[in-house]
């Protein structure tokens, strides 16, 4: 029973975090249509962002400069995102193979940067204090830095659930993307809209960086080992579908844990996706589905 | 008697617009098979086999993308099925009767697993080197394309399959040899030491490269390959004039997996080793940019593509190994955003454009032609 416990544990932690690296595509993706495979790199660079504070502010800040990076990685990634909007993705609107291409190979380009930028190896981000340790709940072992990893998932859903539904941006985000055509013609800047949606969902991917910078060391490869999950997470819930994001995230998160449980990893993986195969059978269109009467 | 020569004449080189693309393909195969290995070092032209091997891949993700639309971004799975069929029957055939292979032994086994028992035989292997892959890729694409899964969407299951075919072969080391993968030393009597045994193996390589694109062109230019653009550029239209285009885009899907996994196949032998590095994400993705460089609309283009691009890495990233993934990547953002129709587009835009290169500005423009998305 404590091993079920702790499995559940486990996924919810593993559905966080791919939570908050899937919720920066709800905007770029979901509500724009543009498959960006850079997205892993913003999250990389998230990582690496924590790293240059921690380094900037000294060993004895460690929890000043973890708090910092927070918005300082939202910033340097919003603004990665952007440069990307404004010199490639403009140019592709229509076009989202090779979107999809382009920004593989920016992708590539921003992995080389980092080693030449900070090494090959590996580098290390200091936990602050209050995240080493951790407490029990019924029978678990629970670490503090899994905990903060959930809080700041969900604090980062509702920043953008607000953003989105609750915000004059978010109203005019939702108007471009349902009808792109009509939100100009009733005096919407569609091209400015299209900025700030790209601006939001990196710098989401940003944030994700530094809460992942507490499971592990940093690396230039570091974004490609979240990008297809996240990708994965954003079609199984729905296009641009906050609450359909939540929803697959958490469910991915649980079913890979509790199979790994089952079987063993690698098997897991192999298992989840046919179950997703298999999921999209039944709807296409993911948890939460845009209503259309258009063609699908 | 003249109208006997025409008969004659249009049997053997067939009609005259056909004449430039045959001279073209009789050049390539006499540089291929005569000049290529009489002049270059055995190692050269175990790099060249190594790249025709990918450039047999190549015909397939034309086919599949620039014909079909369809973005296959996992071909690295149904490339892996082959190999890695390919290299249980070698390993078997290398090791004593009835003996596990060597691999094996070292963890300790003593049987052949139930699941490699069946590799054992030589017209198994053969035929599973192609079906299997065909199979995998015919079910994933039932499935897949009678939802209306397209694009992009389709291009991101693909890859999350490669994904998961990888992890499951690391994970399962007992059976695939995990991140060591597994190495060959002979194919069907050849001794892959030997120079002389590694030409006959290059030439072998040859035919396959020449069957594939042959089957490919063929494929193109039937009915058939007109109703697979008519797909890619308006799936809805040709579903209400009554086709059923999820079938159209299997059959697509499926051939390019079966030249995928005859190349992996023949990649065993070539290279030595098959491992999970060579099937992922990112060894999938560069397949793509090599069809991408040489033009995903044409077949030839894309074996162009295949060889040129594996050749510019292998010279860039022994000298100026950041110099080639800074290079890699400005070549996919290039090509991609700029010239999508790769190299085979140079020749195409100087044909639409001779007139008004020669008449300067006056001319009227050329028809635009752009390369349509699959929906």
């Amino acid at each position: 029973m404590e091993q079920l416990f702790s499995q559940i544990f486990v996924g919810l932690s593993i559905g966080s975090i791919l939570l908050l690296v899937a919720l920066g595509l709800t905007f770029t993706f979901g509500q724009m249509g543009v498959i960006n495979m850079a997205h892993g790199e913003f999250i990389m660079a998230g990582a690496y962002t924590t790293y240059v504070v921690q380094q900037a502010l000294g060993d004895g800040a460690t929890s000043t400069a973890f708090l910092l990076s927070l918005p300082a990685a939202l910033v340097v990634a919003g603004l990665l995102g952007l440069a990307l909007e404004a010199l490639l993705i403009r140019r592709l609107y229509g076009r989202p193979l090779d979107t999809l291409l382009v920004t593989w190979g920016v992708a590539l380009i921003l992995q080389q940067l980092a080693r030449d930028l900070f090494g090959a190896q590996n580098v290390e981000v200091k936990s602050p204090g209050w995240l080493n340790g951790g407490t029990e709940v019924l029978g678990v072992g629970v670490a503090y830095n899994r905990i903060f990893i959930m809080v700041l998932a969900l604090a980062a859903t509702a920043g953008a659930w607000f953003v989105v539904s609750r915000m004059k941006q978010g109203r005019r985000m939702r108007a471009v993307m349902q009808n792109r055509q009509l939100a100009a013609a009733s005096g919407i800047g569609t091209a400015a809209v299209d900025r700030r949606t790209f601006f939001l969902g990196s710098g989401l991917a940003g944030v994700a960086g530094v809460a992942i910078t507490q499971l592990g060391s940093v690396g230039p490869t570091l974004g490609q080992n979240y990008i297809v999950d996240a990708f994965l997470v954003v079609v199984a819930g729905g296009l641009g579908k906050l609450r359909g994001a939540v929803i697959a995230a958490l469910v991915l998160g649980l079913c890979n844990s509790l199979i790994e449980y089952w079987t063993e990893a690698s098997l897991a993986k192999v298992i989840v996706f046919v179950l997703i195969v298999a999921f999209l059978q039944l709807r296409p269109q993911g948890i939460v589905a845009q209503e259309t009467r258009g063609l699908a | 008697m003249s109208a006997l020569l025409a008969t004659v004449r249009r049997r053997v080189v067939g009609p005259r617009e056909e004449l430039p693309a045959r001279i073209a393909f009789a050049i390539v195969a006499f540089l291929l098979i005569v000049v290529a290995p009489s002049m270059l070092s055995d190692f050269r032209l175990g790099l060249l086999a190594k790249y025709l091997v990918f450039a047999i891949v190549a015909v397939g993700i034309a086919l599949a993308w620039g014909r079909g639309g369809m973005l296959v971004l996992g071909q690295g799975l149904f490339f892996g099925l082959g190999g890695y069929a390919m290299a249980m029957h070698l390993q078997l055939a290398e090791a004593p009767d009835g003996q596990p292979p060597a691999f094996m032994t070292l963890t300790g086994a003593e049987h052949v697993p139930g699941i490699w028992g069946p590799f054992e035989s030589t017209a198994f292997t053969l035929a599973m080197v192609v079906l299997l892959p065909m199979l995998a890729a015919t079910l994933l694409g039932l499935l897949v394309f009678r939802s209306r899964v397209r694009g992009p969407y389709f291009a991101i299951l693909t890859q999350a399959l490669a994904a998961a075919f990888v992890i499951f072969l690391v994970g399962q080391q007992q059976f695939s040899g995990g991140t060591n993968g597994l190495t060959v030393m002979t194919f069907f009597g050849l001794d892959l030491a030997d120079p002389d045994d590694k030409r006959t193996l290059y030439l072998i390589v040859v035919a396959v490269l020449a069957l594939v694109f042959l089957i490919g062109r063929q494929l193109v230019r039937s009915r058939y390959g007109r109703l697979l653009v008519a797909v890619r550029d308006a799936e809805d239209r040709v579903r209400f004039l009554g086709y059923d285009p999820t079938l159209v885009k299997v059959v697509a899907f499926a051939a390019s997996a079966g030249m995928a996994g005859l190349a992996g196949a023949l990649f065993v032998p070539v290279v030595g080793i098959i491992s999970p590095a060579s099937l992922g994400i990112v060894p999938s993705i560069e397949m793509v940019i090599w069809v991408a460089v040489g033009g995903r609309l044409s077949l030839a283009g894309a074996i162009a593509g295949a060889v040129l691009v594996n050749y510019a890495k292998t010279e860039l990233s022994e000298q100026l190994p950041s110099a080639w993934l800074y290079g890699q990547g400005l070549l996919f953002v290039v090509v991609v955003a700029f010239a999508p129709r790769g190299i085979a587009g140079i020749g195409e835009w100087l044909r639409e454009n001779r007139g008004r290169l020669r008449r300067g500005r006056d001319a009227t423009p050329a028809a635009a032609t752009t390369v349509e998305e699959g929906a």
